[in-house]
Order: C-alpha cells, then structure tokens, then sequence
C-alpha cells in the first residue's frame, strides 16, 4: 500500500448546509439537528461522535434521503449513498450471496453479472466460500462484514456507517477497523461514520466532528494526526482520544 | 504482500474460532439414517399400542354392551375391510376435494382481508377486531344460516369453512406483516426497495413464518367446519366421510363408525405432520429453530 489517499481533494462528496430537524410540531416538538454545518470531502473518512441524543442517527437518515430536513439541505452531489448499521439487518431467509444481491436486483444487474459480483465482493471482505451459507450461521463480526459487502454492491461510493462496530467484541473491532480502513482506500470510499466510541472515531477518521447533544450541533472539528493504518492502542490515538474525551464529558454535564 | 497475508491469516482466524465447532450436516450413513427413524417412529408406536390396549381394556370391563362399544378386534378388521372398499376411496376423495377446494377459497379470501388490513389503517380499526371475533366463533353455528342460502348444497358448507377458516389465516397474515423486524424494513429502505420489489423481497419472506401458522390453524377450522357440513347438510346422498360416519350411526354400525373415526383421525395427523414439517423447515431456514 504506497498510495498515500489525500484526505481532502478540494471537491466535496457530501455538504451539510445549515440543516435543522424537528419532529412533532407545538408544545411537544422535538428539535434533534440544529443548525448543523458539515462538508465531507471525496474519498474522506469522517467520524462523528457525540453522546446519546445529538441526533447522530436522525441526521444519517436525512443524508440517507429518508428523511427530509425542517430547515436547510443536504447535498450528496449526484453521489450514490449507502448505509450500515450496528446490527447487520441481514434478511435470515437468504443465504449470504442471495442478501448482497439484493441491491443488485434493486438495480437490474442481470443475473450473471450478479453472481460474478457477489464471488468478487465476498473475495473483499475475506468470506470466500461462505456464499451458500445463512447469516445466522456466521458471528456477529462475519455479518457485519456480509452488510458491508451488500452496502457495496449498492454501487454507492459514500457509505454512512451507524455504530456498526458498537454491539462487537473489542477483538473482532479492532480487525474491522483494519478491514474497514483498506476497503476505504481500496474503494476510494466516502466515509460518514458515526459513534459512541471516541477511541474509535480517531482510529478511523481523518477528521473527528464532535456533536453536542438535545439539540445537535457542531462543537467542535478535530483533524486527526497519525499515519495509517493507526494502532487504536498506541499513544497517539490515546492522547488525541482523550482531549476529545474531555469536551464530551463537558458536554454531557452541561446537562446535569 | 506478507502485511495482507498476515490480516489475511488473523480475519480467518477469528472466524474459524467463533464459528461454532463442526456439526456437519450430511455426512449420516444410512445407519444414522434409519437409527433416526427409529427413534421419531417408537415412542408414536408405543402411544397406539397404549391407546389400543386402553381400548380393548375398557371393552373387557364391560362398561357398554360390545354391540355399541366394539373393542379394536373387531373395529380394526372392520377397518381394513372399508380400506379395501372403492366406495370407501371415493368418500374420501369426495371429503379431501371438498376440504381442499374449502380451504383454498379461504387461503384466496384470507388473503386479500389480511393484505387489506395490514395495509389501511382504517379499516384495520373498523374490521381487525371482527375478524378476531371470528376466530372466536364456534363455526357450526353457522350452519342453519349456510343452509338457509344455499339450500342443502356444497356451497353451504364452502360457506361454513370459509368462515371458518379465513380469519385465522388473515389473521397470521396480517401479524407476519405487522412484526416483520423494523430494522429490516429500514435496510430495505436504505436499499431502496420500493413497491412490488418491497413486498417480494422483504415482506412476503419475512412474515412467511407467521402466515404458515396461520394457515395451520385455519386448516384445523376448515377440517372442523367440513366434518360438521357433512355431517348436518347431506347432499342427495353423495358418499363422503361425514355421510358414511352419519350412516354407520343409523344402521347401529358401530364397527363402521369406530372406523370412520380413525379415518379422520389419521387424515387430521397427516395434514398436521405436513404443516410441522413446513413449519419446522421454515425455522430451520431461518436459523430460529436447533436444526
């Protein structure tokens, strides 16, 4: 790996302008986002973390298109978006190549192309031969990286991750952090990915957003230093790991 | 590279150690096969055996006279004398196309109730708890009003089994569609299927289980409503199941009537078996179910 991704190319694969969501309307309305700025540049891996309710989840589902902001506007860019969350969300009745091609049915990819796509894909994630077999047949680390390989045959080359390391055992995260990190570049992937754990988000992000919580905004941005493939145990990480650490906790007593 | 051989090595690793340790299916000799049968086949072997003796027990105690209360001597050569019987065989292929056709008309009407509801909110308020009220009923009760419609026909007892039966497999339609996980529902979202595809891929699939026991359990209503059909509403004395049972009752036949019993009996076990054996492969698929 002699290829050295550049963090930002100038062009931005997704822009979060100014965006708000409340839900509910009157006295029991609900703001979840407020007044939220993020850009993610193109080939970018951007970790968000922020306490429970800084509307992480609500504002993956807007940049997702589920939902639609209150007030202003997510642009994707003509880009292809897809999204992973913390539980695999594997359909149980299809076999691991049938559920990765699933988006591809979604997109008319003829059948040959399909099966082709699946070997490649499993080839991927390092699950050669486990096409046939049924999720719950595999650990929740082998899921996850089966939903991985379905994300991908989405065709998508910006993927919103949603906690999808948070129900894992440490072991099985750190080798996903690997994993993650050369399918990124190996893509040239997009990478929105959010999370509880602040270690984590410095391991992986070339930038750490911090998020205040009820409603959502922006406190803080944090570039992350350290070559990778970064160790989650080394120094570095932990240094950085801790200041960021340090505003949550403000945060978080703020709403003592 | 050895960097990637090394990663390589520690993923497949990791996975050969939480994959749990070979129960490897398929390697069974025929041995293992028949010891298999043994064992599902003995302890069912052992209840008739108990259940005949318990019979022929309660016959040597003289409670009824032999004359109304056979004992299984003389109901089971009885049996294989009907068996033998074409008149037999088309009594009950008159009854199984009659249950069959019944509990299709159902499956189509349950069907198209239970997408109905799953779908309009509306009319899940308006109707949901009728159709549950339905399940409820004892269906012979609606026999005199069946009757009252069609005359002494079959289509008053489709009527009946329809009744009978529909809501039940509505019922396991619309709680498939209802409980189908939400966070599938949301990959699906994420991964666009929409429409027709929506319903194929996910939703059909998903609330499959449910449906099946759905289906059982308007089967059993269905076998329950036509057994009462045959047995009230007697079209121009056509042989079936219910007739032979009402007239083996008439002629004090009671070797007869025995016989019928056992014969609806064991038609009752086998639907049955086929429905587990459905049920049960479902769950396996699934992985919901030790394999």
């Amino acid at each position: 790996m002699t290829t050295i991704t550049e963090t930002r190319t100038g062009t931005n694969a997704l822009e979060i302008d100014d965006i708000s969501k409340v839900f509910g309307h009157g006295g029991g309305a609900v703001t979840a986002i407020d007044g939220m700025t993020v850009t993610v540049g193109t080939g970018e891996f951007l970790a968000i973390v922020g306490a429970s309710g800084c509307g992480k989840s609500t504002l993956l589902s807007l940049v997702a298109g589920l939902e639609e902001p209150t007030t202003g506007a997510v642009d994707v860019g003509g880009h292809r978006v897809a999204m992973m969350f913390q539980e695999a969300a594997l359909f149980p009745w299809l076999t691991v190549g049938a559920n990765i091609e699933i988006p591809m049915k979604v997109n008319r990819v003829p059948k040959a192309e399909r099966r082709k796509r699946v070997i490649e894909l499993l080839d991927l994630v390092r699950l050669s031969g486990f096409e046939r077999k049924r999720p719950h047949e595999l650990s929740g680390g082998m899921r996850q990286r089966v939903a991985l390989a379905r994300a991908l045959a989405q065709d998508a080359d910006v993927l919103l991750m949603d906690e999808p390391f948070g129900a894992l055992d440490a072991m099985t995260r750190d080798i996903l952090h690997d994993e993650l990190e050369r399918i990124w570049r190996e893509r040239s992937l997009t990478i929105l990915f959010v999370t509880h754990n602040v270690r984590e988000a410095v391991r992986l992000g070339d930038r750490v957003v911090l998020l205040s919580s009820r409603p959502g905004r922006v406190i803080k941005e944090f570039p992350v230093e350290g070559e990778r493939p970064r160790r989650i145990d080394s120094a570095l990480i932990a240094g950085q790991a801790a200041a960021i650490t340090d505003r949550l906790r403000e945060e978080v007593s703020r709403h003592a | 590279m050895p960097e990637t051989d090394a990663r390589n090595r520690q993923v497949q690793g990791l996975d050969a150690l939480e994959l749990q340790p070979g129960k490897s299916v398929g390697d069974r000799g025929a041995a293992g096969i028949a010891g298999r049968i043994w064992a599902a086949t003995w302890p069912k072997a052992v209840a008739v055996v108990i259940v005949l003796a318990a019979w022929q027990a309660l016959v040597w105690s003289g409670w009824r006279t032999e004359y109304v209360f056979p004992g299984p001597d003389r109901v089971l050569p009885a049996l294989l004398n009907e068996v033998t019987d074409p008149a037999f065989w088309s009594a009950v292929q008159v009854t199984m196309r009659r249950a069959f056709v019944g509990f299709a008309l159902a499956l189509a009407v349950g069907v198209v109730v239970g997408l109905a509801v799953s779908q309009f909110r509306p009319l899940r308020s308006a109707i949901g708890s009728l159709v549950t009220g339905l399940q409820t009923m004892p269906s012979i009760v609606w026999f005199p009003f069946a009757m009252l419609l069609y005359g002494i026909s079959e289509s008053a007892i489709m009527f009946v089994i329809i009744l009978g039966a529909a809501p039940s497999i509505a019922g396991g339609l619309t709680s498939g569609i209802d409980y189908v996980s939400p966070s599938l529902l949301r990959a699906g979202q994420v991964m666009g299927l929409r429409g027709v595809q929506r319903y194929s891929l996910l939703i059909v699939p998903a609330a499959l289980p449910m449906f099946v026991t759905g289906l059982k359990q308007g089967w059993a209503f269905a076998w329950r409503s036509l057994m009462a059909g045959e047995l009230l509403v007697i079209i121009n004395q056509e042989n079936s199941i219910g007739w032979a049972l009402s007239q083996a009752r008439q002629l004090n036949d009671a070797d007869r009537l025995l016989s019928y019993i056992i014969i609806v009996l064991v038609i009752g076990i086998m639907i049955d078996v086929f429905f587990n054996w459905a049920d049960r492969s479902l769950r396996r698929r699934w992985g919901i179910a030790p394999s």
